[in-house]
This record gives structure tokens, sequence and C-alpha cells, in this order.
């Protein structure tokens, strides 16, 4: 166990080494394979009548007159040694880990990334126990009454959920919920869950409902199929005929049979939107990591897309370790090795 | 009243297709500490009998009608939950593949602990001591350890036995064993038998055994029951099935039945045609399509649904044809083959 | 349109007319500033264009929290590194430079009024040297006295352009400076006096290289906003402007929001300029730009800060329904949508080629494409804008939905009767630049010119592609979508860097086809000339000649539809930036 462990933590490091060097290369390879120079790659970064001087200044200082094989080599080293970093006015030290300096905003990466972590958390855990309320809940009635009223609506709904789009159904809530009839917070707003945990579920309860709809909606039909086929089971027959009441039958053998795939496909799920939930984000306008993603590609700005896919990395190879470990706890068949 | 009574009990389940009548008119009594074998194709309702009297069938789509009496109490007019109460309390299954019939997820000792803490209000600690004595009791060595053991670590005589166990674990006072060892070898087989003979014994239960294997029931059984489309087509002592048997369907049975003072090589005889469909049952005699001596009746086998009549002693049977003409067929031209064969 | 949206703020040329009409005006600008627009009358009634050329809902009532919003961030809040109109706008509530645009509705905001300054600049030694007297009791938010050395540390460190690469580089250009200064940082013992002179705390004597009749537009950039010198943090300055106008920095959280309270230490009895109406400012970045289009109608927002207008799902709502067309102000920016006709690319080189591309244009559909009437403009019938000085109207080819018959005779003459294939540029991410180029390529295949439409990323689209002559020649792009903007309404700093083909470069230019010495003499001419009225009458020519040669084809003049926030005082869109003005603006109580 602790050797499958230390061997899946080795292979998740190396997982991340690639897409480190994969995502720098992306970065550099594609403008290169257009006939770019360094020079062309800073004037991403400067006002529109900057003059060849200042453009060639700043292709200097961010490095890009460098081989790429140096700037990846000086942003590893940064990662495990810090670095330093020119203000014009000072020089600062960056300690690790340092994920660099932002290009545009100059403001260090790391220390951007946790302050944004918490909210994409928070929207994360919060929109997490809505739709596997939601999602699990439905599921169990549906398969239980299947092909009543109750299953084919919540079987349409479901299909609703996964066909639209979060800045469809978001925006449509903000206006409805927010503006409208105002029972719900505008988007925007972020109060820390320490700070104030009542404002800090009000500012995200639409956020969470609308994400966790599209979730809930497959997990729903996840879980109906699942209970489907596990209510048909043997053991199921077994349970009913030792005396169990029906509500214990249905929660500790048939949906506990039924959740295998469940906690697979929640580990990844969660672990994909821990690295950012960029739609949701995007919508209600939280400051989370998604957001910072999107805004990170969208203005070319290298340190902080390595910095957020290295994070977003993390917790997709993480979340698929964890979930291999879950596996053997859900279900004892199932050995490491 | 007997401590077990079927009268007249008739499942049937509304399809798309129509109506499946999986139990047509049952009616048998059963004492404590006896046994009774139901033996029958698959598909000829016993299972569906067995699962009625445990009241698996309620709050599904079956409908149910006759009565079941239990030690006295009517169970197909009563509740649910008061049904709920007796399952593996009063009355315990046994089923036939133990390895999809316990939960894969769950220990051996937890679901022993699960049906024991269901009807007696024990501390987990007290329930978990039970488990390990039960298991023992059925003959797994180290129960301490292996009462932590998940199904799949079992092999598939002790998984038996643990379900033994599981079914033996709140003292029940009927036992049904659904083809107790149909999906297990021939050796294990025999001391499951016996293993179930020797607890029927200590326990004093009322013994059901379903198997489409008479071989089983040979083992076993006081009184045999011998189902054909939903139906009883003859009931005897084991002796009447064994040594005078008189539905066709039974010698037929017979014939297929492998026996160990036969050489394996031997051809068994088995019953031509299909069981019938439920949903369409053919007319007059359920069997007379695959029966042998169905122009023997004189065209009544496929106009008249023949009557469960009693011949001698108890022995009852549903057949057009005369108990002498039974008779005669069997000593004649039946038993001289088996014996030959 | 440029990488940075908006400020176009382009050459001397700009400044030097602009400082013409002010000292014009000479000290009137105080007068005018006090109340905001002088003459145009104003009402609170909800009205389309109610704050056109007016003031909607005047009041001098303070108090509140003007909440702002932007989809996007803006390269930076440090006045030495800022280059986006908007800002600019916006920085006027914060920073004091020597001389600001008037606070005013339409052409009045593009007046120039003295701020930190006592008066609009004194110029001496033929325009070389100019003349500034800070107004006394300016206090920085922390209370220390501003002074002209303050003002002159500010200009310095702003011309450090490895530090500071956004902002314009005016001063770099102009001023004196010694050859062994490098910057603030790198050489802080330099004497820079042959520059800048700072005799007296109050008083700022800037020295040019060469003669300038316009230097009071440079006194208006950001630059000159005072900088402290013992904090300045350099690039990290942003984090913590020091305020110098009447709000200073509460909150600073890059890229997510800023806050800012009004400055105990902003004296009104030293500006005439502001009003300061609101008590605070709220003002969210990033936010989804559906959303803060809701959010302003909603009336939980009152500005969007961009200033260019609703998003496309908006729009229809905005412009359909009565009561909202009542909040909505449609000014003309000055800015044109065009596509670039590249004659390095054959047979463009042929201008009778080009001249086909203009006449077999369905000029409707290109309209459409950039949004219609009100979100998109006005068909353009020449690439220099209306509120330019000298523009004049141009009729030299239909502006129908094309014109087979001639586009097929100019065919002909260029030796292509059955007319061309040519690759088409455009910017992918820009679904309005997607519709140009698709509705160009139908309506061009009429008359036998086949494009392929090729998409290329905004963000390397002049620097990599379009911009780029090497790789337009070896793709053969002969169309490419383009759009220029300027701040100030002056053909100078509208055309000199899109039509001046000796400015062309390696990568990143703006200007992708008018290449014609014809006009680069134009250019020069107008340079020199300092008769406001005769230079107007060049830039005109200029105009002329780039449509005769048929090296753009415009789309449109951008137009924007801007909502009024709900419960906004003051409210109008100033001509200096073609937005509502965040100095004046206003929240009701």
């Amino acid at each position: 166990m602790v050797a499958y462990i230390i061997r899946r933590l080795i292979g998740a490091a190396v997982m991340l080494a690639v897409v480190s060097m994969v995502t720098f290369s992306i970065f550099f390879v594609v403008p290169r394979a257009a006939g770019a120079t360094a020079e062309d790659f800073a004037a991403r970064y400067v006002g529109k009548t900057a003059t060849d001087e200042t453009i060639s200044k700043l292709a200097d200082s961010l490095g890009f007159n460098d081989p790429v094989v140096v700037q990846y080599g000086r942003w590893v080293k940064g990662i495990f040694a810090g670095s330093e970093y020119n203000t014009g006015a000072s020089v600062e030290s960056c300690p690790a880990p340092c994920f660099g300096y932002s290009f545009i905003t100059h403001q260090p990466v790391w220390p951007d990334l946790m302050d944004r972590l918490p909210v994409t958390l928070s929207l994360a855990l919060g929109a997490a126990v809505v739709w596997l309320l939601a999602g699990i809940g439905t599921g169990v009635l549906s398969a239980l009454r299947r092909g009543s009223i109750f299953d084919r609506a919540a079987m349409t709904v479901a299909l609703a959920g996964v066909s639209l789009p979060i800045f469809f159904t978001g925006i449509v809530s903000l206006v409805v919920f927010s503006y409208g009839l105002g029972i719900t917070a505008p988007g925007g707003v972020y109060v820390p869950l320490f700070e104030n945990p009542v404002q800090w579920a009000y500012h995200l309860l639409l956020p969470w409902i609308t994400l966790a709809f599209l979730y809930a909606a497959s997990y729903a039909r996840l879980t109906r199929a699942g209970m489907l086929e596990t209510m048909g089971e043997d053991y199921i027959r077994t349970a009913r005929a030792k005396g169990l009441p029906e509500r214990m039958v249905v929660v500790k053998h048939g949906l506990r049979g039924a959740l295998t795939p469940i906690v697979t496909i929640f580990g990844l799920d969660f672990g994909l939107l821990l690295g950012g939930a960029v739609l949701t984000e995007k919508t209600f306008t939280l400051n989370g990591v998604g957001k910072y993603a999107i805004n990170a590609i969208v203005k070319n700005d290298l340190p902080q897309i390595m910095g957020v896919t290295m994070l977003a990395a993390f917790f997709v190879v993480f979340a698929n370790l964890v979930v291999d470990l879950l596996y053997a706890v859900v279900d004892p068949r199932v050995r490491l090795g | 009243m007997s401590f077990l009574e079927l009268k007249d009990l008739r499942i049937h389940f509304p399809t798309d297709d129509g109506l499946v009548k999986s139990v047509d008119g049952l009616s048998f009594s059963l004492e404590r500490g006896k046994t009774l074998g139901i033996v029958g194709e698959s598909g000829s309702g016993k299972s569906v009998t067995s699962l009625g009297i445990l009241g698996l069938h309620k709050g599904g789509r079956a409908r149910i009608s006759g009565e079941i009496w239990l030690d006295g109490e009517e169970l197909v007019g009563a509740s649910q939950e008061h049904v709920r109460k007796l399952r593996g309390k009063k009355m315990a299954m046994i089923f036939q593949d133990p390895l999809s019939a316990m939960h894969p997820f769950y220990t051996v000792g937890d679901q022993i602990i699960e049906a024991y803490r269901i009807h007696n209000d024990v501390s987990k600690k007290v329930a978990r001591k039970h488990a390990i004595d039960m298991l023992g009791r059925v003959g797994i060595p180290q129960p301490e350890r292996r009462v932590d053991s998940y199904p799949h670590e079992f092999s598939g005589g002790m998984r038996q036995r643990a379900m033994i166990a599981m079914a033996l674990s709140c003292d029940p006072e009927l036992l049904i064993a659904d083809e107790p060892t149909t999906a297990l070898d021939v050796t294990v087989q025999a001391q499951i038998l016996d293993l179930m003979r020797d607890l029927q014994r200590d326990f004093d239960a009322a013994l059901i055994v379903i198997t489409h294997d008479l071989g089983v029931v040979a083992e076993l059984s006081d009184d045999i029951l011998v189902m054909y489309g939903g139906k009883c087509v003859e009931y005897g002592t084991s002796e009447d099935i064994f040594e005078r048997p008189e539905h066709p369907y039974t010698w037929g049975l017979l014939g297929s039945m492998p026996r160990l003072d036969r050489e394996p090589t031997e051809r068994l005889l088995p019953i031509k045609g299909s069981p019938p469909s439920l949903i369409n049952v053919p007319s007059g005699c359920a069997f007379h399509p695959r029966c042998a001596f169905e122009e023997r009746t004189g065209g009544l086998g496929s106009t008249k649904v023949p009557e469960l009549l009693e011949t001698e002693g108890g022995h009852l049977v549903r057949c057009h044809l005369s108990h002498e003409r039974r008779r005669a067929i069997w000593e004649n031209e039946i038993k001289p083959n088996l014996e030959a064969s | 349109m440029m990488k940075r949206s908006g400020a176009a703020l382009l050459a001397a040329g700009v400044a030097l007319t602009l400082g013409l009409t002010a000292c014009g005006g000479g000290g009137g600008g105080n007068e005018a500033a006090k109340d905001n627009g002088g003459s145009s009358a104003g009402g609170a009634q909800d009205a389309f264009n109610a704050g056109i050329d007016k003031v909607y809902n005047p009041s001098d009532k303070k108090g509140g929290t003007l909440k702002m919003a932007i989809s996007e961030d803006w390269d930076s809040v440090d006045p030495g590194d800022t280059y986006y109109a908007l800002s600019w706008n916006l920085i006027r509530i914060y920073g004091r430079s020597l001389v600001m645009y008037n606070p005013a509705p339409g052409a009045e905001g593009r007046k120039l009024v003295p701020d930190l300054a006592e008066s609009l600049g004194t110029p001496s030694d033929g325009g070389k040297t100019w003349t500034y007297k800070l107004r006394t009791g300016v206090k920085f938010e922390d209370g220390t006295p501003i002074t002209s050395k303050d003002v002159k540390y500010a200009v310095l460190r702003s011309m450090d352009k490895s530090t500071f690469v956004n902002g314009p580089t005016y001063f770099n250009d102009w001023l004196d400076l010694p050859k062994d200064f490098k910057s603030v940082y790198k050489t802080p013992d330099v004497n820079t006096d042959q520059a800048i002179e700072t005799p007296d705390d109050q008083t700022i004597v800037f020295h040019l290289n060469r003669a300038f009749g316009g230097f009071d537009n440079f006194a208006a950039l950001p630059g000159t906003i005072p900088v402290p010198k013992d904090k300045d943090t350099g690039i990290k300055y942003r984090d913590h402007v020091i305020a110098s106008g009447p709000y200073m920095f509460d909150k600073v959280e890059p890229g997510k929001q800023y806050t800012l309270v009004r400055n105990p230490n902003w004296d009104p009895a030293t500006d005439p300029n502001r009003k300061a109406l609101p008590d605070g400012y709220e003002i969210s970045l990033g936010v989804n730009a559906d959303d803060l289009d809701n959010r302003i109608i909603s009336g939980d927002l009152h500005v969007d800060l961009a200033g260019s207008g609703v998003q496309p799902a908006a729009l229809g709502r905005v412009l359909s329904d009565p009561a909202m067309k009542a909040r909505v102000d449609n000014p003309t920016s000055a800015r044109t949508w065009y596509t670039s006709i590249i004659g390095d690319v054959p047979p463009l080189d042929n201008v009778e080629c080009r001249k086909a591309v203009i006449y077999g244009a369905d000029r409707v559909s290109l309209q459409n494409a950039y949004g219609g009437e009100f979100a998109g403009g006005d068909i353009a019938t020449s690439l220099m804008p209306p509120s330019i000085g000298g523009w004049k109207k141009l009729d030299l080819y239909p502006t129908g939905t094309g014109d087979a018959a001639k586009a097929k005779e100019a065919l002909t003459a260029c030796g292509k009767p059955d007319g061309f294939e040519t690759t088409m540029a455009y910017r992918s991410d820009r679904p309005k630049e997607k519709a140009t180029a698709e509705a160009l390529q139908q309506s061009l295949a009429k008359v036998g010119i086949k494009l392929t439409l090729k998409g290329y990323p905004t963000s390397d689209y002049y620097s990599l592609y379009a911009g780029k002559p090497d790789f337009v020649k070896k793709n053969s792009i002969g169309l490419a979508t383009n759009g220029w903007g300027a701040d100030w309404n002056d053909g100078f700093g509208f055309m000199s860097q899109i039509t001046d083909s000796r400015t062309i470069r390696a990568a990143g230019n703006y200007n992708l086809s008018v290449k014609s010495p014809e006009i680069d003499a134009l250019i020069d001419q107008a340079y020199v000339e300092t008769d406001t009225a005769k230079r107007d009458e060049l830039w005109a020519q200029v105009d002329q000649k780039v449509m005769e040669n048929a090296f753009v084809l415009p789309s449109v003049y951008s137009k924007s539809v801007l909502v009024r926030g709900k419960g906004v005082t003051n409210a109008f869109v100033t001509g200096a930036f073609d937005m509502y003005d965040y100095l004046a603006m206003g929240v009701q109580q």
C-alpha cells in the first residue's frame, strides 16, 4: 500500500513535469512556428506606441532572448530555490515556491493563486454538496419509481441540465433571482467563509446551484442507472429476506453498491473543478482560479499560465490518486498493486 | 393446523404481454422439524412460492391471493411491516449463489451482525460474538478471523456456510433453502447437505428445500412436492416419489436425475420439449404437450385440467390417467428403463 | 482598434493643434469648468441621448458610492504606465496632472484647463521652453505638500521604458535630456536640469529638444501627475498609487477590485475643476460582460468603465424597449472600422483591382457585421471619422449593397475580368470581424473575387500576422480587418500611424496598406503647417488620397450604445474620451 502510494506519487511528479514542459513549449513553439522573434513576444506586453527600444529592453528583461530550455530551467529553479525580481526601483526576492511574476500585472503568481484558491474551493465544495445531494437523491428516487411521472420529469430536467451551458443558466438565473426577485446575491462578491459564513453562503448560493445543476443532472442519470442495476442484484433480495427495512435496503445495500462509479467520476470532476470552474467563475465574476486562468490565457501571460496549469494539473493528478485509493475503500474486491 | 400451511396460493404478475401465472393454486402444509422438497424445472414457480411465503413480492406488481398460515398467523393479508419483522427472524432463507447473494462490499461478519441486530436489540459487540458463534457452528474454521473477511475471500462452500449462518442467526422456525447447493461442486454439495440436515435437527425448524435436482431432496426431505407450470402435479412422501411415482413429469425428472449409483458415462434421459409458457398455459393439462402418454388419456389431456387427487395415504397426483394405469406404466415401462439404462 | 483600446494619443501633431485651441481659449477654461459645460441645458428626464452634448440630471449633491465595473482590466493605475482612454478618464479622480481635460459635455470636454498648475503653460524661447506655476496648498494623501520636484520626478520616472512599458513616449521624444541619463532608478545622480528645472517648489520648467507649440497636451498626460520619490516602488507603485486628487485608493486587489475613498488632504479650494460628488468608488474588474450589462440595467452598477457600449446580448433589449432606450446614449467615437486592401499582394498592386473590392462590397452587410446603425455606426465613406477637424464627406464609391457592374468594369481595367483569388485575415476571437470577413466573402464572390478567410488571435494579430509585412506577403493576405481610434480628434493623431508609409516596421504595424509617396508628402506638409484650418485641409486631402487609391475599404464610423446607470447624476459623454465623464458623475441620494 505504502509502496503503491510512493510509486504513484513519483508518477504524479513526472506527470507534472511533463505537463509543465508541454505548456511551456506550446507557449513558445506555436508563435515561433509563425516566425516570432523575441521582440515579437515582448511586443505583446507593451503599450501601443512603444518604441523598438522599449520592446527589445522588455524582451531582454523577460528573458525571451535565451533559448527556451534556459528559460524553462529558470522557471523550474524559481520553484525550488526562489528567484529575484527587479521592480525598477528595487530588487524583490521571491521565495520558493516562486512561480514567477506576471508579465502584465507584475504580481507574483503563487500568492495570487493561493489568494484565489479559496474562492474556487468554496465554489467547488458547495456545488459538490448540492449536486451530490440533488443528483444522487433524484437518481435514487427515479430508479425506485422507474417509469413514474417523477422519473420522467426528473430525467427530462436532467437532460436539460446536461445540455444547457452555464453561461446561459448562470446569466438567466442572475437576471431572474438576483435582479428580478432579489432573493439571491448578485454576482461578483466573495466573502471568505471564516469572515462571515452566512454571507459566504449567501453570495455563493446561486453559483453553487447553477454549477451543481450541470453536474447533478449527470449524477442523477448515473445514480439511476446504477440503482436500477444494483436493486436487481441478488444481495438486495438477501437484504430484504433478512428483514431489513426498505430504506436500509435502498441506502445501505442498493446505493452502496451503485456508489463505485459515482465515487470515481466525482473524484475526477472535483479535481478538475479545483483547477478552476472557468465558466462559472467567469459568469458570476468570482475571482477564483478559473477566472485567473482565462485571463492569463487571453493575455498570454506565461508565468500565470504556467502557475495555473500546474495547479490544475496537480489537482487532477492528485484526484486521480485519491480516486484510486478510494476505490479500494469503496470496493474491497479491488487490490492496489 | 400445521406450522406452515398454504391454501390455494396464487401469485400472478401482470405484464405487457399478459398475465403470468407463476403460482396458480398451490396448497401444502409442513410441520416443525420436517423437511419439504419442492422440485421442478426453472419457471415452475417454486422460487416464486418461496419468495411469496417470505412476503418478498409485496409492494411489487404481483397479485397474490390465497392464504399462507405460519404458526397460526395469516401472512397474505398481514401488513408489510409485520411480515418484514418476521422475515429473517421467524422465517429465513438461504439463496442459491452465495457470491451474488451476499453484498460484496460488506464483510461476512457485518452481514450476519446486521441480520442479527435488526431483530435483536443487542450491542455490536454482542452481535459480533454471536456472528462468530454462528460461523463456528456452520463449520467455518477460525471464525474469529474469518468474521472480518469479505465474501470474495471465501471459497464457494465457505460462502454457502456463511450464508446458512446468516439465515440461522436469528434462530428461525422456518428455513427455506433455494437451490442451496447448485453453485457448488459435488463433494462440497454433500457437505452442505449434511450440514443442513444436522442444523435442522438442532434447530428443530421446518425446512423447505427448493431444487430442480431430485438428488438433493432425496437426501433431505420427508415430503416432496413436484411443481409444473405453477401447479403441484405430485405430492407425497420421499418414498412415494422415489418408489411409486405416478406423474409422467416426475418420471421424467427421475430419468434426468444423475445418480451416484450409475456410471457417469450413461446418458441421462431428458424430458423432451421445454417448460410451458406461463402466459399462454397449454389448454388442459399443462404438461400434455410434453407428455409421452397423452394419447392414452383419450383426448382429455389437451381439453381438461386434471384435478390433484389423492391416490393413497396422502400421495397426491394431478393426472388424467387412472391410478392403475399409472402404476402399470411405472412398473412396466418406466422403472425397468430407468434401471436398465 | 488597437491593442490598447481607446487612447490613441499618437504624436506631437495632436498636441500641436489642441494646444493652440486651448491657448486660444485662454484662461477661460476655469470658468467653463466651474459650471460644467456652461450654457448646455440639462435635465433629469430619461431620454435617448440625454447625455450627449448636455448634462443629464445635473446635481451638486455629494455622497453615495459610484459603482463601476469592467469586463477585463486595463494596463495600470500607475499614472506613469497607462495608455487606456478609460484610464486617462478615470485617473482624474485620484491624480492631478499639470493640465487636464475639462469635465464638460461634448466638444467642451476636449478643452484643456489648468489643474495642478495655476494656468496653462507659458512658452518662451520660441516654444522650446514651457513654464508652469503650481497652485499652493495642494497635498498628497498623506498630507505632504506637492512640489514641482514631485512632478519632475513623476515625468522622469515615466520615461523609464524598461520598467514602464505601457505609457506614451512623448517626453522621451521631446525633452532635452543629457545623454548619460538612463532612468531615475539606474542613474539617479545625473543632473537633469537641462530637461526639467525646478527653480522653486511651485515652478517647473520644461526644456524641449525642439520647439513645440502644443506642449499643454503633454502637460495633460497622466505622466505629469506627481509621484513622491520616497513612495515610488517602481513597477509595484501601481499597488499603492499616492493620490493627489480628491480620492485615494483604499483597497487594491489587482485583477479583482479597487475601492477609492475621499482623500482628506484634498482641498477643494485648490481645485476649480472637480465637484467630487460621490463619497467613494467601487471598481470591480473582470466582471462577466453580459452580467455587467444586466447589472447596469437593473441598477446594481452605475458605469461600465470600458465605455465601449453594451454587449450584443443586451443590445436588442436596450434598443427595442422604449423605457430602456431612454437610458441610452449613442455617441460617435473618433474611431473607424475598416478593411485594409494590401497592395503588396498581387493583383491588388493594381489600383483597379483594389477598387473592384470596394465596388463589389456590400456596405450594408458590413455595417450590420459591426452591429448595425446604433451599435456599429454609420456607414463610413472614408478612413477619417467625422469628428476629426477638417473632415469632408467623400462620395467616391457607392454605399449600397454592392455595385457589380462597376466592380466588373474595374476588374476588366485591372486585367482580371474573371476576378481573382486572395486571402483575408481577421481577428478570430472578434465575432464582428469574423462577420465582416464572411460578409465580404459573400458579396465579393458575386463579382468573381474569391476570398479565403483566415482568422488569427487578437493578441498576435499585429505583432505576428497581419501587422508583419513578411508574413502578409508569404501568405498572400490581400485583405485584413482593421480599426483605429484616436482620443484627440485631430488629423495627425488619427491618421499618422495608419497612413504614413515611413512608419512601417518589420512587425507590429497598424498601417497595413497605405503606401504612397504622395500621401507621405502631404503628411510632411501638414506636420509643418501651423495654421489649424490649413492643416485640417491637408489631412482631409490625405483622407481623399487614401480613398482614391483604394487602400482601405471603410466599414463604419464607430458608435457605441452606452446605458446610463440608474440613479446617476451629472452624467454626460465627454468629447475627450467619447464615454461618460467619470470625474463629473455623481450618485443620487
